[in-house]
């Protein structure tokens, strides 16, 4: 078993403003990649890509004027990792809005690291109907993959070591706006 | 850490943070019922053991259904099925399961304190699904969160609960759940099954053998089913019942006027229910059914999920939503 | 010869509590003093202990013959033994039960080679206990049998509590009945109450057993002869049983430990609480001490009632009535009537003897500590600290709710007929 552990800043990735330029420059990017954004829909996986998502809808349709619903995803009942996470999982609400079928899907999320969260993310999208396509936007992508999976749009990409943990703390949930590299310490 | 839950016995002992979390977890489960695919993997690999020693198709359907959505697979017992009757003890049928790994044993037995008896003797979660005259949980809940959704709130709600209340375990999981959500609580029926030790069973509880009288303001009113069996026990002719007790549009009138319908079923239409209150837009018993499922995959979800390998812990313990 | 030094003589017949010794010979006491010196005996040292009459328990299930899974003459009476009683009244519900005088003599034979206390059978009132026909009542209490009962029901109708009370009379035989309207318990598991409603288990309600007691009492009235309640349990019983005391009748009544210990609340979804007569609500339960207080109550009796592990290991509902008695019962009095000054300690060990003893109709010296009656001896600890563990116990069930419980005071040394047959 993992003992005592601590974990402790290392540095800091992004500031509030550094963040919001990348967010800027990801919506950009996605008009300029999605042709009229008519059916386009964001997807916040629970709980950081929730306000990110919300944060680009907003600037999408600032530029597109197109609808841009945003859905929000809990992968829970998805996870291949159930027994070995957290000692309880939680469920939350996966509350999509909108039919999902031949719909422009767009996941957010936070941090892109194993894919393992992406993978369960799109196993729920599927449940719920077929879309046309489903791209991914991250902010922070950190590298380690275990699966198959890239980001169609990426805020920054950072080398990491398995030991270190990127933390993203957001206005609407932590009450800060940072990212940071933080690091396990045994 | 060891588990909020491990065993789902009773109401009784649980607390109103316990109950509001259980209920809580239903609500993803409910949207996932208006899902088109309502296949989930999350307990692939998981088998539930339901052990029905008592018939019960509604039960043992909700709970089949719930393990399966949740891609666990269910080895079934029923009474008729079962060594019981062939003079096997309760505990060598029940290690006979264990001895199959089910990763959960739901229970359904006609003795009160079965599946505690049970949950004594075995190491996995045991789902009580009715055990005599003593409780039934699952329903309890599944009543709670119909309430909670049609009024809004759980707290301080007037039920009037109609029927064979001293033989019912259905009356007894609702009456613990909604008086510790500070309910005010009536109980009416014919007197033989109306005793006053109802009222030590929780605050706030009277008993009113006069239906009418029983209805006045109610905002929930649960009619309990009539089992013929009882109604020869003290006999009671099933006319005189239906008489004094069958909940009819002119009785339900005298109730809130946003007053519910609940009905735990299967339903008798004509004894102990009228079929126009049965199929009113007051009536609650088909998202009962459905709020049936998603309780149970709550908590089928919430003792046989992460239940199992607490070693390899490896690096997706402290970082695992990436 | 066996001297027992330096304990406190504590004897009801005489109204006895002094520091004494006594010396046994031949089965015998030979000799009480304040301090009796011999060289020649073998010396017990019963300082801190209480010395007192043999105890004698009038009810109890020894389930031999027919029941040797659960119970036999041989380890029901050792646990008797550890339990401080040097004699035992085995009801008659044996299979096949005791009606006749050939079981009778069949557990008298048993019980002489094997016993290391007094067994003394109850035959049944009625043959196979069936409430039809009178059982073999005389030939049985030739063969040993000091009482009649068909414990485990009621004698089944109160024409033939008549006749067994009418017949039994002449022969000094006291009738024991086991009091429950059967119509109004039938299904019953537990006591009717709040607690049985919680748990969902079905009730029986505490008037079952008075209105028996109520039909007992007026028969007794009718018969004249003597009448005594088996484990009375409820108060309606106590108000029968001392207005007709009050009346003159001979009618006596026992109480079990288990009944002035626990209550109906303390029932659990756990089969060793789960007894006939059921546990008492608690106003029933203190009007029992009040009875044993007052006089009312004549003996405390265990209703010793082993049952097998394997069928008291299911379901509530499905299991049989009744739990181990012998080893708690002087632990239990002490500590619920004797440490709470509830009853006095003479009249703790009044209870035990001389009560029993006069419900047999026994002459009450029978159980006196005097010079030439039999050395049947009971020593107990006030103070020792304990705990009862019944996987120690040499009974072959261990069908009881006390096991694991700390206790203060309980037997030290068992001696029947002079010789020591049980010690600490």
């Amino acid at each position: 078993m993992v003992g005592p552990m601590r974990i402790i800043e290392k540095r800091q990735l992004m500031s509030a403003d550094e963040i919001r330029r990348t967010l800027e420059r990801l919506a950009h990017e996605i008009v300029e990649k999605t042709a009229g954004a008519k059916d386009l829909a964001l997807i916040g996986v629970r709980r950081r890509g929730i306000p990110l998502a919300e944060r680009l809808a907003k600037s999408i349709r600032a530029s597109s004027k197109a609808e841009v619903p945003v859905g929000t995803l809990d992968i829970t009942l998805y996870r291949d990792d159930l027994s070995t996470v957290a000692p309880q999982p939680v469920v939350q609400s996966s509350e999509i809005p909108f039919p999902v079928d031949d719909r422009d899907l767009l996941l957010v999320d936070d941090v892109l690291y194993t894919g393992r969260t992406v993978r369960a993310a799109m196993n729920g999208l599927f449940d719920l109907g077929r879309p046309r396509r489903i791209r991914l936007c991250v902010l922070v992508d950190r590298g380690h993959r275990e699966l198959p999976v890239e980001a169609t749009f990426v805020g920054r990409t950072v080398e990491t070591s398995d030991a270190e943990i990127i933390e993203v703390r957001l206005q609407e949930i932590d009450h800060e706006e940072r990212v940071m590299v933080m690091d396990r310490v045994d | 850490m060891s588990h909020r839950f491990h065993h789902l016995l009773a109401i009784e002992p649980l607390n109103r943070e316990q109950i509001t979390f259980l209920l809580d977890q239903a609500k993803p489960f409910q949207e996932f019922q208006r899902y088109p695919l309502k296949k989930l993997a999350t307990l692939r690999g998981k088998t539930i053991a339901l052990a029905f020693f008592e018939n019960s198709t509604r039960t043992r359907i909700s709970f089949a259904t719930a393990a399966s959505r949740l891609g666990a697979d269910t080895m079934s017992l029923q009474a008729e099925s079962s060594s019981l009757k062939k003079g096997e003890s309760l505990i060598d049928t029940v290690r006979t399961l264990e001895a199959m790994k089910p990763d959960a044993i739901v229970i359904r037995h006609s003795s009160s304190g079965a599946a505690e008896f049970i949950s004594r003797r075995v190491d996995v979660p045991v789902i009580n699904a009715g055990d005599g005259t003593h409780e039934h949980p699952t329903q309890g809940l599944l009543d709670a969160l119909t309430i909670r959704d049609r009024r809004g709130k759980l707290d301080g709600c007037k039920i009037t609960i109609i029927g064979d209340i001293l033989h019912s375990r259905v009356a007894r999981s609702n009456i613990h759940l909604l008086s510790k959500f500070g309910a005010q609580i009536t109980l009416c029926g014919p007197a033989m099954w109306l005793p006053r030790e109802l009222e030590c069973l929780a605050p706030n509880i009277r008993r009113v053998p006069r239906l009418e009288e029983a209805l006045d303001g109610a905002e929930v009113v649960m009619a309990l089913r009539i089992q013929q069996e009882r109604l020869h026990e003290p006999s009671l002719a099933a006319d005189e019942y239906i008489l004094r007790y069958q909940l009819t549009p002119a009785r339900l009138r005298l109730a809130h006027p946003d007053a519910i319908v609940l009905h735990p079923g299967p339903m008798i239409r004509g004894l102990e229910i009228d079929p126009a209150v049965a199929d009113s837009l007051q009536s609650c018993v088909l998202e009962q059914v459905t709020n049936g499922l998603a309780v149970r995959m709550a908590l089928l979800f919430e003792l046989v999920a992460g239940s199992t390998d607490p070693q390899d812990h490896a690096k997706d313990s402290a970082h695992a939503s990436h | 010869m066996l001297l027992i030094k330096n304990g406190r003589v504590i004897d009801p017949s005489s109204k006895t509590d002094a520091r004494l010794d006594l010396l046994i010979d031949k089965g015998k006491i030979a000799k009480l003093a304040p301090s009796i010196s011999a060289a020649d005996a073998l010396s017990l040292d019963a300082v801190g202990c209480i010395v007192a009459p043999g105890f004698i328990d009038l009810h109890c299930h020894l389930r031999e013959p027919g029941g040797e899974i659960s119970e036999t003459i041989e380890s029901g009476t050792q646990a008797a033994a550890r339990g401080g009683f040097t004699a035992v009244c085995c009801m008659p519900n044996t299979q096949p039960v005791n009606d006749n005088a050939s079981v009778t003599r069949s557990i008298m034979e048993r019980a002489a080679s094997v016993s290391p206390v007094h067994v003394w059978p109850i035959g049944a009132a009625s043959k196979e206990s069936k409430g039809e026909q009178l059982a073999e009542i005389a030939a049985m209490q030739q063969a040993g049998a000091v009482a009649v009962s068909d414990d485990g029901k009621p004698i089944a109708s109160a024409r033939l509590l008549r006749q067994v009370m009418d017949y039994c009379g002449p022969l000094g035989l006291p009738v024991i009945d086991h009091c429950e309207d059967s119509s109004l318990a039938a299904g019953g598991v537990m006591r009717e109450g709040p607690r049985s409603v919680r748990l969902g288990l079905k009730g029986m309600p505490a008037a079952a057993e008075s209105i028996c007691t109520g039909r007992d009492v007026e028969v007794a009235l009718l018969s004249g002869a003597r009448l005594h309640i088996a484990h009375m349990s409820t108060r309606g019983s106590l108000e029968h049983v001392r207005s007709a005391k009050r009346r003159g009748l001979a009618v006596t009544c026992e109480v079990t430990p288990h009944h002035f210990t626990l209550i109906d609340e303390d029932v659990q979804y756990d089969s060793h609480f789960k007894m006939n007569p059921p546990l008492a609500s608690r106003e029933d339960r203190d009007a029992l001490i009040e009875g044993l207080a007052d006089g009312t109550v004549n003996a405390i009796a265990t209703d010793h009632a082993p049952h097998h592990p394997a069928s008291k290991d299911v379901e509530f509902d499905r299991a049989p009535f009744g739990i181990l008695g012998f080893e708690t019962a002087i632990a239990l009095a002490l500590g619920e009537l004797v440490h709470t000054k509830r009853i006095s300690l003479m009249r703790m060990v009044e209870l035990f003897t001389t009560g029993p003893a006069h419900v047999l109709g026994k002459n009450g010296n029978s159980r006196a500590l005097a010079e030439g009656s039999p050395a049947d001896i009971t020593l107990f600890s006030l103070d020792r600290e304990w705990t009862y563990r019944a996987a120690d116990s040499p009974s072959r069930s261990r069908n009881t709710p006390f096991d694991g419980r700390k206790f203060r005071g309980g037997p030290e040394a068992t001696i029947v007929a002079g010789k020591v047959v049980y010690r600490v």
